[in-house]
């Protein structure tokens, strides 16, 4: 009788449904999983040994760079740390700024997870969909930071300035006639409120697209029902969180358990799943693209009605503003110094965590009251979550390996850091 | 939430009595530290005893703490240290152990308590060269097949050691000594105590 051997397969790194650079060597009986091991660090930077040898505003562009999909969800994180490290209040009206970019961040990590996702399993045209509402994303994020995706606008103590008046808008070119432009310039008239708020109005009706094509289709619901199951007990003691643990029925959110900003005065719904299935967690993620853009709605509301500062007057952290700055010895000073040497932050430790798009990006922070950490730690939530991919895809078919990924919803810069 | 702090550490201290080096509150978080020997039989009491039941591992890195404010530091070179998360108290703790020997150091791991862990110590091994006894599968996690030394220490130079170029001759990728100067621009100060009082 022929001997038989389990036969060891590579997925990737060059795969296009390995999501970046992920290498897995899997083995097979048939084409049943036996084991998986990924292999990571491909794209690995050493970003918290970097940030050990930059000042502190100089390393928060480099957060952008982590999970790229979610880049000012990332920033947050990084400020929170500093904040409560230097003990500083941040200005009501930049809270509110804050809460409402986190939530249209999520938004742009749902709508690419959806989109690659389906992707994955044979579905080509919601990610064309998902595609078309990130770029009204990327516009807002353009607006307020002046770069589509590495905004580095959260800085410690607030914002970077404060919403446009105007909305940025589309101009006559060879390739686009006055018609064309005009057509796309008819919601981008106001203000970048004004814009966005139009997409809070739109964006329901997108979502309810992609139930159409997605929640009933066959397809889709013979791959990814009752894959990647995750009992809850499971799903805590592998560390999961965000939509991976709330899929497993566990109503655990950092925004209502532990909320940050002003997430306390929101109204939203944590929608939680029954089975622990993909198809659970894909149904929690589309809910809670609708309660972000509920959150996002009650922010326009409230940042039209209050004007005020969106970043501490404190010149040791935050910069002196310009005109100040051309006038004013002292201003010029403190511009130089924190631009130079930057600010210090007092000796001390602190972990600060938010509800990321993926889970909960965590940031830990051990300062000897330096200009620079002595040492940052990030705590990636799709990091965690890959490591479990050994358990969740034991005992199911190749195929579903892609689908287990894609659930996972991972991004290498935040894995390989 | 400071009240809520205060009996997390009043519980903590009564639940690890003598185990427990130090529980410090600063900032709002409580910091336990405990040493290595006895660090398996603590954890285990802060995940299981009642009013603790820290059921979730958050996170866990390891430190280097040589050049500690720019001065020799005195003491345990390695630190592993670790975030733990109550879902049922809804409260976090830190937890932090030295490990006894700078030349070889060795942390019992924690597998056995949080699957979760596995990754943070393969990590911590690979960037600290902390070693994990009763690790299952210590391998390197991050740094590239083959690597050599453990670059998150602070005595690692920032542009590491070796650098890969493809070698048109040979027709194939080489490794050879770094030709790149560390450089730091922006050097690192460390104030005396009150200069940036941010008050």
């Amino acid at each position: 009788m022929a001997e038989i051997r389990n036969y060891t397969m590579n997925f990737g790194p060059q795969h296009p449904a390995a999501h970046g650079v992920l290498r897995l060597v899997l083995e097979l009986d048939g084409e049943v999983i036996e084991r998986a091991d990924p292999h990571i660090g491909l794209l690995h930077r050493a970003t918290e040994k970097l940030a050990e040898s930059k000042t502190y505003i100089q390393s928060l562009p480099y957060m952008d760079r982590l999970d790229y999909v979610s880049m000012m969800c990332n920033e947050h994180a990084y400020c929170l740390a500093i904040e409560r490290l230097l003990g500083i209040e941040v200005p009501i009206r930049a809270q509110y700024i804050r809460t409402m970019f986190d939530e249209l961040t999520r938004l742009l990590n749902h709508l690419l997870w959806l989109g690659s996702h389906s992707l994955d399993v044979g579905g080509m045209t919601t990610f064309l969909y998902a595609f078309r509402e990130r770029e009204d994303l990327f516009d807002m994020y353009e607006a307020v930071s002046g770069a589509r995706m590495h905004a580095a606008y959260y800085r410690p103590g607030g914002v970077y300035r404060d919403l446009p008046e105007r909305m940025p808008q589309y101009q006559k070119s060879s390739l686009r006639s006055d018609r064309e432009v005009a057509k796309l310039n008819e919601n981008r008239q106001g203000s970048l409120l004004d814009f966005i708020e139009d997409f809070t109005r739109r964006f329901p009706g997108y979502v309810d697209d992609y139930e159409t094509l997605l929640t009933d289709n066959r397809i889709w619901k013979q791959r990814t029902v009752g894959i990647g199951v995750v009992a809850p007990e499971r799903a805590i003691a592998l560390g999961f969180t965000g939509p991976m643990l709330r899929g497993s029925g566990v109503p655990w959110d950092l925004r209502r358990k532990q909320p940050y900003e002003v997430y306390e005065r929101m109204e939203f719904d944590v929608p939680v799943g029954v089975h622990g299935d993909c198809y659970d967690r894909y149904l929690v993620r589309i809910e809670e693209m609708r309660q972000s853009n509920r959150i996002v709605g009650q922010c326009v509301d409230w940042l039209r009605a209050n004007p005020g500062p969106v970043i501490v007057d404190n010149h040791k952290v935050a910069p002196p503003p310009r005109e100040s700055m051309k006038s004013n010895m002292e201003e010029l000073i403190h511009h130089f110094k924190l631009f130079t040497e930057g600010m210090h932050v007092p000796p001390g430790e602190v972990y600060a965590g938010i509800e990321h798009p993926k889970g909960e990006f965590g940031v830990y922070i051990l300062s000897d009251g330096a200009n620079k950490p002595y040492r940052l730690k990030l705590r990636a939530p799709d990091y965690v979550h890959l490591s479990a991919l050994d358990e969740m895809s034991r005992g199911h078919m190749i195929a579903d390996v892609v689908a287990i990924i894609g659930t996972q919803d991972i991004v290498f810069g935040s894995i390989d850091r | 939430m400071t009240d809520r702090v205060e009996s997390l550490e009043a519980a903590a201290r009564e639940a690890l009595g003598e185990r427990a080096r130090s529980i410090d509150v600063a900032l709002g978080e409580c910091t336990i530290v405990v040493a290595a020997a006895d660090l398996p039989a603590a954890m285990r009491t802060l995940r299981d005893a009642p009013p603790l039941r820290f059921g979730m591992l958050v996170d866990a890195c390891g430190v280097d703490y040589a050049t500690w404010a720019n001065r020799a530091w005195e003491g345990r070179r390695f630190a592993v240290v670790y975030h733990l998360l109550s879902l049922a108290n809804n409260q976090r703790v830190r937890v932090r152990t030295f490990a006894e020997d700078d030349d070889f150091p060795v942390v019992p791991s924690l597998v056995d308590l949080w699957p979760a862990i596995n990754w943070f110590e393969r990590e911590a091994f690979d960037l600290f060269g902390i070693v994990f006894d009763g690790h299952p599968d210590l391998r390197r996690l991050l740094t590239d097949y083959g690597f050599v030394g453990h670059p998150f220490r602070k005595d690692f130079p920032l542009s590491g050691h070796v650098e890969m170029r493809y070698d048109p001759e040979q027709g194939r990728v080489v490794y050879q000594p770094v030709t790149i100067e560390p450089r730091e621009i922006v050097p690192r100060v460390v104030r005396e105590d009150k200069y940036a009082d941010t008050e």
